[in-house]
This record gives C-alpha cells, structure tokens and sequence, in this order.
C-alpha cells in the first residue's frame, strides 16, 4: 500500500504546490496589470491596501467571494456554473505539461505540444457556454463572437507551432527548448514569433482583441450576467490562460529556462527564474498592447486572421521546410 | 488491493463506463446542448482510451480535431439554430425498426470481427516500437506509403470547404466593404482639395 | 497491456483534472455559502435596457458564424496532417516534402476560392 501512496502522494503535492504559485501569479499579475497601466498612463494605480497596494490583489479576491451569487432567472443554471468551472479547470490543467526547469515537468508526455494545443482549443467552450446559458443578448452575441474569433486564430497558432516543430523536430516539450537553435534559425522564426504573440492576444480575448467582453457595445459580452465567485472563475482562468500562452511563447520562441543569448555569467541564476521572467516579458507585451491600442472592429480581426495571419503562415512552413532541406540542418536527417 | 499493475485496467474501465455512459446520455438528453456536452465527454474518454492503448498521438488529434473543432461546430448549430427539437422528435419513433435493424447490423459485424481478430486475446495490443514515438511513427508512412490515402484526404477536404461555401455563402448587395489597399493609397491630393476663397464670394 | 512506462506520465495529469475540477467546485459552492443572497426578480433579470427581455434571446444567427466553424474544422484537419510532418521530415525525405506540397496546394485552390467568393469578408 505505502510504496503507491508515496508516489501519488507526492504528485498531489506537487500538483497543489503549482497551483498554490499560480495563483498568487495570477493574483499578482492583475496588480502588475493595474500598475503598469498606471505608469502608461501617468497614474498611481492601486496604493491604498498595503504598502504600494500591494495587498489590493487579496482584498480583491475577499471582496469577490462576499458578494451575491446571481441567478439570471431564464438561464439554464447548470450549464451557467458549469462553464467559468470549465474555464478556470482548463487554465490549470494544462500546466501539467509546463517543463520549469531542467527535468521539472510534472509529466513529460511525448506529445506534450499536442496536449498544450488541444487544451487551448477547448477554451472556447467556456465563453460559448456563458454565453448561450446566460440567456441575455449581450451574452450570446459576445459568445458567438469570441468563438469565431478564438477559432480563427487557433488556425495560425497551429501553422506557428508546425513552423517551430519543423525546426526541433520532437513534440515534446523539453526537447522543444533542448533543441539547438543557430542564430539564423532565430531569424527565421522571428516573423512566427510576431504572428504567435498576436495571435496568443487573439485567442485569450485581450485587448485590442477583446470585442467579446467590448465594454462599450456589450457592456461585457459573455460575462454580463455572472456575478462573484463564478465570475472571479472566468477572471482567473482569463489570467491564468494569459499566463499559460506566455509560458508555451517562451517554450516555443524564448528558450525556456536556458540563461538568454546565451550569456556565460549568468547562468548561476536557477532556469525557473529565468523561464519566470521571460514569462514576465511576455505578459508585459499584452498589458503594454492593452494600454496602446484601440480596440480592432470585428470585420478587421476577422481579415487579419484569415487574410494575413493564415496565408503568411502557411506559406512560412513550406519556406522554413525548404530553407531546412536546403541547407542540411533538418532534425533527424536521414533521407538526404 | 490496489498495485499499481492494476492501475491501467483500473483506468480502462472508468474511461469505459464515463464513454458509455455518456454516450447513452448522448441519444437520451432532452436538450440538445446536453447531447453536444456529453459527446464531448464521450470524446475526451475515448481519447483516454487511445492513450491506454500507445496511440497518443491519436489521442490527441481527436481532442483536437473532434472536441476543439467538430464539437463547436455542433454546439454552434444547437445553440444558435432556432431548431424546434420537440417536433423534430414526434416522428422519431417511425424510424426504431430501421434503427434497430442497423444497429443489429453492425454489432453482428463488430462481434464477428472481434471472434475472427482477437479470439482469445482480451486486449488488442499496439505494435509500439520501443524507441521511436508513434508520432513519428505515422508520420514515416502516411506521405509516403499511403501517398494516395493522403491526397484524397486533401481532395474531400477541398470539397467540403467548396461545399460548405456554396451552401451557405450569400452575397449580400450594398454592403460597404473596406478597402485596406484604397485607404492606404489615398494621397492628401485625393482627399483634400485646398481653395483659395475670396472674401464674399464663397465656392 | 503494451510496455506502460509512458502512461505513468498521464497520471499527474488526470490527478490534476480531478483536484482542479474539485477545486473549482468547492470555491463556487464556498462563495455560495458565505455571501448573503436576497433574489429579486428585478436583480435576477437578464440584462437590458432596462425593460423585460420580450423574448429568448437565442434566435438564429448569421449564417457567417457557421461558414466561419466549418472553415475551422478543415484547416484544423490540415495542421493535424502537418504535425506528423514536420517531426519526420528528415526521415521522408524530398518525396514526402513534395507529397505536402502537392496536399498543401490542393488546399490552397480552395483557400483561394473562399477568398474570390468573398466568404472571408465580413460586413
């Protein structure tokens, strides 16, 4: 009995440990959100709870947790709970596969990308169930909206993702960021990444993108008519979601947890804190996009994913296929 | 007890039971959306099933394919299609005879198969290789073995996408469209045209 | 059953289904529990511009959205055909490069298509 218990006991450790860390990240990430929005736009932001408001995070949560649960009365109410629980479910699930360090997955799957890939495309159900069991215009136009939207841009993070496969040839994830990657390669991938980075603030429904919450056309689309804890759910997963791309961007583009650019000295600091920033880096990037640009019109965001982001991409996995045939630096060459 | 042998049978059959059950739940929801949100379980256990069986790459494509992109579209038209599904039901029980045949039809196929495939065995067995990931494994054959297979695949999927357009494409009249290309070539001289206007005399 | 080494990996992961499903489950039944609730059917209204909703809000919806999904599912399938791809390019060598080639471009005749009939506008 004991020699299976250890085991397990220690992946529900383990388990409850990243959760534990991933939500005071997503906790602090709002606040870093609210700051950093603040010094854009020569304000404070939140000071008043704790020194430099850094408490404003928690109060926040106790706040949201006292509140009055509401039941929309023509809503079907078990579809409303079950979609933020969705949500939030799927944010955290997908970490399971996160390599933070050297060796520190919590299951290293051979298909670690795939699952990465098939957790995000299962997002969109949360907001299509919001929005049809809220049973509210605003709800289900934003749905509706946000699904067509997540599903548009899932078709270039696809065609992204091939581009970088192609090039590390494995869909695991630790080998994804063990791969050697030569400067040129870099360079080749840089249009990927810019496409990827885009299309990650598409398919997490953040600003400039973020018509299906659009606060001043539908006063918060899918999530009109959700109240306390079942909204706080939604705003976690949201957060905990923004977190997950910017982790599978730095896999993917950033190197994980090696030491950037490959500088000799610093590689005393430990991988995570590395991966940790570089996953700053990127959440950075959407709070700086949010705070730069209006918001697109939906005929433009639907042009931009179907129009430009699918062709570009495509045409990008035969170049990069053809320039790695032509120069010899194929993963497992073998054929030639 | 539980040893750890024990876990991936103990695993099939609680994917099993969830897969049927929810597959019964499928045909029996009043709701529609029910329907659509049980097969999405029936999805998600079957592709734990695949898993069990070393196809994970399988597994995979059909959270993917199936659960990330045919579910939605059935959620989308369930959800959003003002189908009455009460008189869609009235006349359903005309069809049980041939429902029932059917039905009858491919289980006598299914055991007949199992009987010839897998007499004695009670678990089909993958053929994994031990080094190389099954991945790679389809990925070895499928362009180039079932080269063939592979472009018909291509040609359905050209005609569903034609299909689907043809189906449901309208074109509406006197819809203002913008023209990314025009706005960006628009000059000052095109859109603005500077007058010299004498006092009281106007243009 | 097959060498199951690999499975073992899976199991984190359905652990981490179950105390996360769990998880969310027990914060939304605590903030039931601890906040007060007094329903009103004014409060309980699905949100309008401040009269009663005259009907179900589902109604049907422009076609568009559905071309949109079905679209989806073809590109998607085209993506799961290029995962094995890239991973084995180096084993297939040029014969299966030009087999993508040629698929890719099957696919791009209709991708040109939908774009010629206009069902990637939207107005």
């Amino acid at each position: 009995m004991i020699e299976i218990l250890m085991p397990l006991f220690w992946i529900v450790l383990h388990i409850l440990i990243t959760v534990g860390i991933l939500l005071v990240a997503v906790a602090y990430t709002t606040y870093a959100e609210r700051k950093v929005m603040g010094a854009m736009q020569r304000r404070q932001g939140p000071m008043l709870v704790g020194p430099f408001g850094l408490l404003q995070p928690i109060a926040d949560g106790i706040k949201l947790l006292s509140k009055e649960t509401i039941f929309p009365e023509r809503a079907n109410k078990l579809v409303f709970f079950l979609a933020p629980m969705l949500t939030f479910t799927l944010a955290l699930i997908a970490w399971a596969v996160i390599p933070i360090d050297q060796g520190l997955a919590m299951s290293n799957l051979n298909v670690g990308l795939l699952y990465l890939f098939a957790i995000s495309s299962m997002g969109v159900y949360g907001v299509l169930m919001a929005g049809w069991a809220s049973n509210s215009r605003y709800a289900f136009l934003g749905g509706l909206r946000s699904a067509a939207q997540m599903v548009s841009y899932e078709v270039s993070m696809g065609l992204v993702i091939v581009t970088v496969l192609l090039c590390v040839g494995s869909l695991n994830l630790t080998d994804i960021i063990e791969a050697p990657r030569p400067f040129w390669m870099q360079i080749m991938l840089f249009p990927m990444f810019i496409i990827f980075l885009i299309s990650i603030l598409a398919e997490t429904n953040r600003a400039p993108f973020d018509l299906p919450e659009g606060e001043s056309e539908l006063s918060g689309g899918f999530l009109v008519e959700y109240s306390a804890f079942a909204f706080t759910l939604f705003f976690l997963g949201e957060y905990a979601n923004m977190i997950l791309m910017s982790a599978m961007t730095s896999i993917l583009f950033l190197g994980g947890w090696h030491v950037p650019f490959g500088i000799e000295f610093l590689s005393f600091v430990p991988g995570f804190i590395w991966f940790a920033l570089k996953i700053s880096a990127v959440l950075f990037f959407f709070v700086w996009a949010r705070a730069s640009f209006p918001r697109y019109r939906y005929d433009q965001l639907m042009r931009l994913g179907w129009k430009v982001f699918l062709p570009l991409s495509l045409v990008w996995v035969v170049v990069v296929a053809g320039v790695l045939i032509a120069t010899g630096t194929l993963p497992n060459m073998e054929a030639f | 007890m539980i040893t750890p042998d024990m876990l991936p049978s103990l695993a099939f059959y609680g994917f099993a039971f969830i897969l049927v059950v929810s597959a019964l739940g499928v045909i029996t929801a009043k709701n529609p959306v029910y329907s659509v949100l049980l097969l999405i379980l029936a999805f998600f256990n079957a592709a734990g099933l695949f898993v069990l069986l070393g196809a994970e790459f399988v597994a995979m494509i059909l959270v993917i394919v199936y659960v990330g992109a045919v579910a939605v579209l059935f959620l989308f038209v369930v959800m959003m299609l003002d189908v009455d599904f009460k008189s869609l039901r009235k006349g359903a029980m005309h069809y049980v005879p041939l429902g029932v045949l059917l039905g009858g039809v491919l289980l006598i196929e299914l055991f007949v198969l199992f009987k010839a495939r897998f007499g004695t065995e009670v678990f089909p067995q993958a053929d994994t290789l031990p080094e190389i990931s099954n991945t790679q494994q389809i990925g070895a054959v499928l362009y180039t073995d079932y080269i063939f297979a592979f472009q018909v695949a291509g040609l359905i999927l050209l005609v569903a996408m034609i299909g689907a357009i043809v189906l449901t494409h309208r074109t509406r009249p006197n819809v203002r469209r913008q023209n990314v290309a025009k706005q960006n070539a628009t000059t000052q001289e095109d859109a603005m045209e500077i007058q010299q206007v004498e006092t009281g005399k106007g243009i | 059953m097959a060498s199951n080494a690999f499975l073992l990996e899976y199991l984190p992961i359905v652990i981490f289904l179950c105390i996360a499903g769990g998880m969310s489950c027990v914060m939304l039944l605590f903030s039931l529990l601890v906040s007060k609730r007094n329903p009103d059917p004014e409060k309980n209204a699905a949100y309008e511009c401040g009269f009663d909703a005259f009907e179900d809000a589902r109604s049907k919806f422009d076609v568009r959205f559905y071309l949109v999904a079905i679209l989806f599912i073809i590109f998607d399938l085209e993506v799961a055909f290029l995962f094995p791809w890239a991973v084995t390019l180096g084993k297939i060598g040029m014969f299966g490069f030009w087999s993508m080639v040629i698929f890719l471009g099957i696919l791009t005749v209709g991708f040109i298509y939908e774009w010629k009939k206009g069902a990637l506008d939207w107005e």
